[in-house]
């Protein structure tokens, strides 16, 4: 017998195949939040390059961080406002796209059309847009409306951050949410026409009920982006006025990278890190619960 | 359609307002009331972006970092996808998900360590960072992921055929079952082309050298000695940077759509 059979061929090419993947992950993931985890425990002198050991001494520091709480409340309030808006407009785009209409496809391309805009340079136009002497209070100004210095408050500054990332990015949830509502059974719209039923509570009691799971799982991909949100904030506010637009991914690039805190800064990536992946394997495992809703 | 109309506005008026301004005086930039259309168009942003900085160069570097990094990825994720999809070896299963945890790690997180290593084997201020990490990293695991769920689909028989035909694992790979996959291998180019297109991060932590930039760090690099914007410049630098891509979307958007929304499947 020969010992190159089709099934031992089959093995090599298989190994061989997915050797190149499997280094990318080995050496750009797996090794990287390895050593990120090696450096949360050491300390550098950034002039001498020399590292100590010190422990926990980093994760004990997050809790007397005087900027920690102030980082995490502003992470919290983008993450919500993105998700709650994102999905909200995102549904109701959907609804409205959802009918057989001239001009769908006009509609649908142009929401869509801000996702394949490179992020910094539609947030560039957005900073552009709301300076004090800016097209938006412009436009606010020809109705009558005084508009604030949009980038110079800490609430109208988050906002800005908020609205901006929505709008660049809710056109892949529309998509989404659409093919959700087409896989509706039609007959279940019909029946509840003929019960007389009204349009707002076929969308509470029917439709809304069916697209749930969907809704679920994308808010849960939603919050991970936002979570993940660097250049909108870098470009529009970078962090600021204060602290007030400062969320965690954009704390952990100060550290890391301005202030060279090594070890503090490894340390805030694998706080980042749980909370992404708290949120990713929840939404794999609901996924794995639901998947009716893909082929 | 009123509805949709209103709504289409913060989606539509952005990029229309930078094409628009981008050609405007300076002076007319910031007028009030705050009107679309000037007397006097200019393209005298537009050759600015080019004295100011070295963009053309910049542009040059964008393109091909992305170019490169789609291609790597074509090859790395259809090779692995179908692998994982169709080659039955041991621990195939395990070693899945060993490549899965490539979707659970954002790239913000790894980068803090990555930058110690990329110094260290010299690397900082080159382009090695951006392609390396792109095309092999974890948007290369969603490739993977996307190219996997495709080539599991495939009918059993195509492959049997081929073997019949007398082709090995590589031939049935690369003749019959990669120009099946046109759909997900145009899904997964247009994916990567903007993930590395879009790169902000990286290049800002990388890259020092302006003859090195790529397109997004250098349009934030538009700003006069006194730190101030200088806002036409960067407004044509952005309008070169957002209209090719705008005009493919629109000719082949389907295909983006398509692609697009896989990123949100994750």
């Amino acid at each position: 017998m020969r010992y190159w059979t089709t099934r031992r061929r089959d093995v090599l090419t298989g190994y061989l195949f997915i050797a190149p993947q499997l280094a990318g992950v080995l050496l750009f993931v797996l090794i990287p939040v390895g050593l990120a985890i090696w450096y949360s425990l050491n300390k550098w002198n950034v002039f001498t390059g020399k590292q100590v050991f010190v422990g926990a001494d980093h994760y004990a520091a997050l809790a007397s961080d005087p900027q920690l709480p102030s980082v995490l409340l502003a992470t919290v309030v983008f993450s919500g406002g993105v998700v709650v808006l994102n999905i909200t407009l995102g549904l109701l785009i959907a609804v409205l796209l959802n009918r057989q209409f001239r001009g769908a496809t006009f509609f649908r391309t142009l929401f869509f059309s801000p996702v394949v805009v490179s992020v910094v340079a539609w947030t560039l136009v957005w900073g552009f847009l709301l300076q004090d002497n800016g097209g938006i209070n412009g436009l606010l100004h020809a109705i009558g409306v005084d508009g604030p210095n949009w980038l110079q408050h800490g609430d109208t500054a988050m906002l800005s951050v908020i609205v901006s990332q929505v709008v660049r990015s809710v056109g892949v949830n529309m998509v989404l949410f659409l093919a959700a509502l087409q896989g509706v059974p039609s007959e279940l719209y019909e029946a509840a026409r003929i019960d007389g039923a009204r349009s707002r509570s076929i969308f509470a009691r029917i439709t809304l009920p069916l697209i749930s799971p969907t809704v679920l799982l994308t808010a849960i991909i939603t919050v991970v982006g936002a979570l993940q949100s660097f250049a909108q904030i870098a470009v529009l506010t970078g962090g600021g006025p204060e602290l007030s637009t400062t969320v965690l991914v954009y704390y952990v690039f100060q550290q890391a990278f301005e202030f060279n805190n090594i070890g503090y800064g490894s340390t805030l990536a694998l706080m980042l890190l749980s909370f992404v992946m708290v949120l990713t394997l929840l939404q794999w495992q609901l996924r794995r619960k639901w998947v009716f809703h893909e082929q | 359609m009123a509805a949709l109309a209103v709504l289409a506005i913060p989606f539509a008026v952005p990029t229309i307002w930078m094409v628009a301004a981008s050609i405007k005086p300076l002076p007319e930039i910031f007028k009030a009331p705050p009107s679309l259309w000037t007397e006097h168009p200019t393209l005298a942003a537009y050759g600015e972006a080019f004295t100011f900085q070295p963009f053309a160069r910049q542009y040059v570097n964008s393109v091909y970092i992305a170019v490169l990094v789609t291609l790597i990825t074509l090859l790395v994720s259809s090779m692995a996808g179908y692998a994982f999809a169709r080659i039955r070896f041991p621990g195939a299963n395990a070693l899945f998900l060993v490549v899965l945890t490539g979707l659970l790690v954002p790239s913000e997180v790894t980068i803090v360590p990555l930058f110690q290593v990329f110094k260290r084997a010299g690397l900082i201020n080159t382009h090695w960072p951006l392609i390396l990490v792109t095309a092999f990293g974890a948007p290369c695991v969603l490739a993977s992921f996307i190219m996997r769920q495709f080539f599991i689909a495939l009918p059993a028989e195509l492959e049997e055929a081929g073997r019949l035909d007398g082709l090995g694992r590589p031939g049935i790979w690369w003749r019959i079952c990669l120009p099946l996959a046109r759909p997900a291998l145009s899904a997964v180019a247009i994916l990567t082309f903007l993930a590395s297109w879009n790169l902000y991060l990286e290049p800002t932590v990388y890259l020092t050298s302006p003859e090195l930039f790529t397109l997004p760090q250098a349009l934030t690099r538009f700003t006069d000695a006194y730190g101030a914007d200088m806002w036409n410049t960067q407004l044509a630098a952005a309008t070169m940077t957002v209209l090719p891509v705008l005009i493919v979307f629109v000719i082949a958007q389907r295909q983006f759509v398509e692609g697009l929304a896989h990123s949100g499947l994750k």
